[in-house]
């Protein structure tokens, strides 16, 4: 069972990502990405961290997909329907294959026997993030902080005396 | 029986596919979403790590959530930054974009 969910959840979160990357068609690149971006938590799920898949369908399903059809919208720009790649496309192909050769050859050469899931009470996980990494959180919020000033300073219209 | 070398491998492609992606595409707004692919590779591979290793540490979920954190952040700060350009240059073709070209 866990092996068919496997195999169904990575067709669909690598063609979702191959579909990204190949469609003229911005919009539908945006639409590509939340399937993609869902079927990753659906692997979470069968790696037993549901906590992780809901963060990744709120955070990346809810707000990340709507602020990027949002910027979309707002750039509507006329070749948005069908762009086209730049000309170092073949470059960019052969770089790719390569990184995914020597990564899977990296991991199958030294592939490890770990075999066995194992379930993290959520409980812990809370307690360990607010006690061991309390100042990396604190340090989170501020970069949140920032990022929404830095966001609201850089695309505000400043008006002509 | 599935193993954490079939979820590497996964993370792998997804993450070739997004540095393709970066590579190849012409429009910012493109080249985050294959940025986000890449973020959500890196964190296919934290998370099974560590699900399959050690149930005692915590450390792979929690660097999952502070990535899923600065993906949030660099998305925001980006898009402004689109935003931005598209009203200054009306264009969000990055081969365009030229200004600080050596």
């Amino acid at each position: 069972m866990s092996w068919f969910l496997f195999i169904l959840l990575s067709v669909m979160a690598i063609g979702g990502g191959l579909g990204v990357v190949a469609t003229r068609n911005v919009v539908h690149a945006c639409l590509f990405l939340l399937f993609s971006l869902l079927a990753v938590a659906g692997l979470y799920v069968v790696l037993l961290t549901e906590f992780l898949a809901l963060v990744q369908i709120f955070i990346y399903g809810g707000a990340i997909i709507i602020v990027l059809l949002f910027a979309i919208m707002l750039t509507r720009s006329k070749e948005y329907p069908s762009i086209s790649d730049n000309s170092q496309w073949p470059l960019a192909l052969v770089s790719g294959l390569a990184l995914f050769s020597l990564l899977t050859a990296t991991f199958v050469v030294n592939s490890s026997s770990f075999e066995e899931m194992h379930r993290v009470a959520l409980t812990d996980l809370g307690t360990t993030l607010f006690t061991d990494w309390a100042l990396p959180f604190e340090i989170a919020s501020l970069v949140l902080l920032l990022a929404l000033i830095g966001s609201i300073v850089i695309a505000k219209v400043e008006r002509r005396r | 029986m599935v193993t954490l070398m079939h979820f590497q491998i996964v993370s792998a492609a997804l993450f070739s596919v997004g540095l393709y992606g970066v590579l190849a595409r012409r429009s910012a707004v493109l080249i985050l979403m294959s940025i986000e692919l890449m973020l959500n590779a890196v964190n296919l591979n934290l998370i099974a790590i560590a699900s399959f290793t050690d149930p005692e540490r915590f450390a792979g979920f929690i660097i999952a959530i502070f990535v899923i954190t600065v993906g949030a952040a660099e998305v925001g700060l980006a898009l402004a930054i689109v935003l931005r350009m598209f009203r200054n240059r009306a264009t969000v073709n990055i081969d365009e974009i030229e200004l600080m070209k050596w």
